[in-house]
């Protein structure tokens, strides 16, 4: 259940300069983006496209955009995409440029919202039977997904954002994991953005199906390069089938001067099981939208995120979580650690149906401030429709504990070591819930390239005593800790 | 090794010490002693340097050095130790990490080599041994989920770890059952030698029965009431705080046990 926006003020497009409409955008992605669309799609794009038009642009008199303004994105113009613009751009990215370390399973890159095949193991069937397809392939056999994937929202939107990328995607990577087929090392998909001239606007889809009893490890990485400040706007479906297990992260490590706008949507059969861990750096504004259906009797779903929030940049994480079956739990822990002017959002939203005996939810937000100048606003909010319920939620925003600073004063730490020790103490129960491995190896990266200093932790062989070295000492982007 | 002089310690507007004068010269330890309320915990931690407290007159010399002019983490590269009375948790920094990189952090500032993992690592486990502290306890964050005896041999291994000249324990001893109370006795005799000092403040008498000082000074209402030798903790044990300052009635708590 997706709450219904009800516009009080329509923005029909992005201002910026050049602007065009969202109907022209789509109508240009039907050209060249699945090598000329079928009806179906080109009429869904349309109705998108169509969509957008009607409702506008969410501004800030929407609940779920009331800390979020979205304007300096909007101040971008939306332009029709061309080929050179996503075919040129693909061609200047290597192998190299990928981020570390290799997560050692199947990878999938997308450029500019589409497939680069070179760098992609598409096509080819993989052991199990999993398929990995780009949609502008024209792959055999996943009409049914798409149109399914495209017609989702026949009802409406929640937000424009969501039907532009329905209306303007120019690909859908499609991670097919076939009934009973276990996937141990994580499937990932890298997302780059990077401008081409006046097209600034990105609307990568993915979507990923999990049979029966499947089990596979999912990683997203969204990263931007230098140039002019681009807008992704992603699409994420991930559909576990019964008794299936996913474990889903999203590194969100795109530019600090780039909007980052994300949607996970994912729907839980019977028995199944999901993670999805979120560790968000980048953006001027990253905004992670996850709405989960427990649709399934006795599904389960853990929801983590980190946000490391500098100077001049803004994250929203607007979650939903729908109890629509009986016996299901949930977890939700979000951290957040803002410094400088930032601004942090958590707005976790948690629904029992009615029926939805046995719940068990407990929702999570605890935030560190480490400026006068920093912002968090937090709002975890419960409805519940039903008795049999066990939930618990909480927030909670600080600052460093002076107590603590001074106990490792005392020890002879200096103030600016023992502050960064202190935040990567903080960040710590979150990323410790990564899989340990390549996973939470790249996660500790882009959280000390934010500024934040990690323990890593080596065993220095069998049977020997775990020592701790620590990487880097440095302080968030942005300000300095004080 | 330790002078104070006249020193007049405040917290807002309350005065907490009113000059407290005090020397513990090279390789001696001293104790404190005195009932709830009587400034020693406030001592302890001008010592260090606390961040609420607003010393107004007075001074306070580790060899040449002024003390008090100094930050938190120059004291301690300098030698002094502060042993915590309330040893705080520091979630998600794991202990093993949080020891080498003060002894690392200490030995950079005395421009001193560092000490590598598997170095640091054998170190660890001869001065563990020593307080009997569990291996375990070193994976977990720092003092997360340990209970208040293991907090304070963890205090004790971390003296042991940084060899400090000057220990200032505050309140070591307190809350801890006898065999806690051996090791913390047996850490401090360790580190006896000509140019280690101590200075143990404590409630009760009984840390004193496995750790004979030199000298006992009585701090009461924030000033140095009376100052002797070993027999001073004794003959405050029999007759309370009551028989050296009339205002102060509290006599010394006796352990449960104890045979006179």
């Amino acid at each position: 259940m997706t709450a219904t926006v009800r516009p009080t003020k329509v923005r029909r497009t992005p201002t910026g300069a050049g602007a065009v409409r969202a109907v022209q955008v789509a109508e240009r992605a039907s050209e060249f983006g699945w090598q000329s669309d079928p009806d179906w799609l080109r009429a869904a794009r349309r109705r998108a496209a169509e969509w957008v038009e009607a409702n506008g642009f969410p501004s800030t008199k929407h609940e779920d955009w009331r800390y979020t303004k979205i304007d300096a994105a909007l101040a971008l113009p939306l332009s029709a995409p061309y080929e050179g613009a996503v075919e040129d751009r693909s061609a200047s990215i290597s192998s190299s440029d990928l981020p570390a370390p290799y997560l050692g399973g199947l990878r999938v890159v997308v450029v500019n919202g589409r497939t680069v095949s070179e760098l992609s193991a598409i096509g080819t069937p993989v052991l199990g039977g999993i398929r990995v397809e780009s949609m502008a392939g024209a792959p055999q056999g996943l009409d049914g997904l798409l149109k399914q994937s495209w017609t989702r929202r026949v009802g409406g939107y929640s937000h424009a954002l969501r039907a532009l990328n329905d209306a303007a995607a120019l690909d859908a990577v499609v991670i097919d994991v076939p009934a009973g087929t276990v996937v141990e090392d994580p499937i990932e998909v890298v997302f780059v953005s990077m401008p081409a001239d006046a097209v600034r606007w990105w609307h990568p889809r993915l979507i990923v199906m999990a049979g029966a009893g499947a089990r596979a490890t999912l990683v997203e990485t969204y990263l931007s390069v230098p140039g002019a400040p681009t807008v992704t706007n992603a699409v994420t479906q991930v559909d576990v089938g019964a008794g299936a297990e996913i474990a889903h992260y999203v590194l969100q490590g795109e530019r600090t001067d780039s909007f980052h706008f994300s949607s996970l949507e994912s729907r839980l059969a019977n028995s199944s099981r999901m993670s999805s861990r979120l560790l968000a750096t980048g953006g001027r504004i990253g905004r992670h939208e996850v709405d989960i259906v427990l649709a399934g009797e006795g599904s389960q779903v853990d929801l983590d995120g980190l946000f490391l929030t500098g100077s001049g940049q803004h994250h929203d994480n607007p979650i939903l979580v729908d109890h629509a079956a009986v016996g299901c739990r949930s977890r939700q822990l979000y951290k957040g650690v803002v410094s400088g002017d930032g601004h942090g959002v958590f707005n976790g939203h948690l629904v029992v149906r009615p029926g939805a005996d046995g719940t068990d939810a407990a929702q999570v937000n605890k935030n560190l401030l480490l400026s006068e100048r920093a912002e968090v606003d937090t709002r975890p909010r419960l409805e519940i429709n039903t008795d049999d319920v066990a939930c618990i939620h909480g927030a909670a925003v600080g600052q460093l504990d002076p107590e603590a600073l001074f106990y490792l004063r005392s020890r002879g730490v200096s103030e600016r070591e023992a502050r960064a020790i202190l935040v990567s103490g903080f960040a710590r129960e979150i990323l410790d819930r990564f899989a340990p491995g390549p996973v939470r190896q790249r996660a500790e990266q882009l959280a000390v390239a934010a500024g934040v200093a990690i323990f890593y932790e080596h065993r220095q062989g069998p049977g020997t005593d775990r020592t701790v070295t620590v990487e880097a000492a440095d302080v968030l982007s942005g300000d300095p800790l004080t | 090794m330790l002078r104070i002089d006249g020193l007049h310690v405040s917290i807002g507007d309350s005065e907490i010490l009113h000059g407290i004068s005090l020397e513990v010269p090279d390789g001696e330890i001293h104790a404190v002693m005195g009932p709830n309320g009587s400034g020693k915990s406030t001592l302890a931690h001008v010592l260090a340097g606390g961040e609420p407290y607003q010393v107004a007159a007075g001074s306070v010399l580790f060899d040449d050095l002024d003390l008090l002019s100094m930050t938190p983490e120059e004291r301690a590269a300098a030698g002094v130790f502060l042993g915590f009375q309330h040893p705080v948790e520091i979630p998600g920094v794991p202990t093993m990490y949080f020891l080498r990189t003060a002894l690392n952090a200490q030995r950079r500032a005395r421009g001193e080599q560092e000490v590598g993992p598997v170095e640091f690592l054998a170190l660890v486990e001869d001065k563990r041994r020593l307080v009997e502290m569990e291996r375990a306890l070193l994976d977990r964050p720092v003092n997360d989920g340990f209970s208040g005896g293991e907090r304070k041999r963890h205090e004790i291994l971390q003296m042991l770890i940084l060899e400090p000249r000057l220990a200032v324990l505050d309140e070591t001893d307190s809350g801890l059952d006898i065999d806690a109370l051996r090791v913390v006795a047996a850490g401090v005799s360790t580190m006896r030698g000509p140019d280690r000092s101590a200075l143990l403040i404590t409630h009760h008498q009984r840390l004193l029965d496995h750790l004979v000082p030199d000298r006992v000074h009585v701090l009461a209402g924030g000033r140095i009431i009376r100052s002797g030798g070993p027999d001073l903790a004794v003959e405050l044990e029999a007759h309370g705080y009551a028989t050296l300052d009339g205002t102060i009635v509290e006599a010394l708590p006796v352990p449960a046990g104890t045979v006179r």
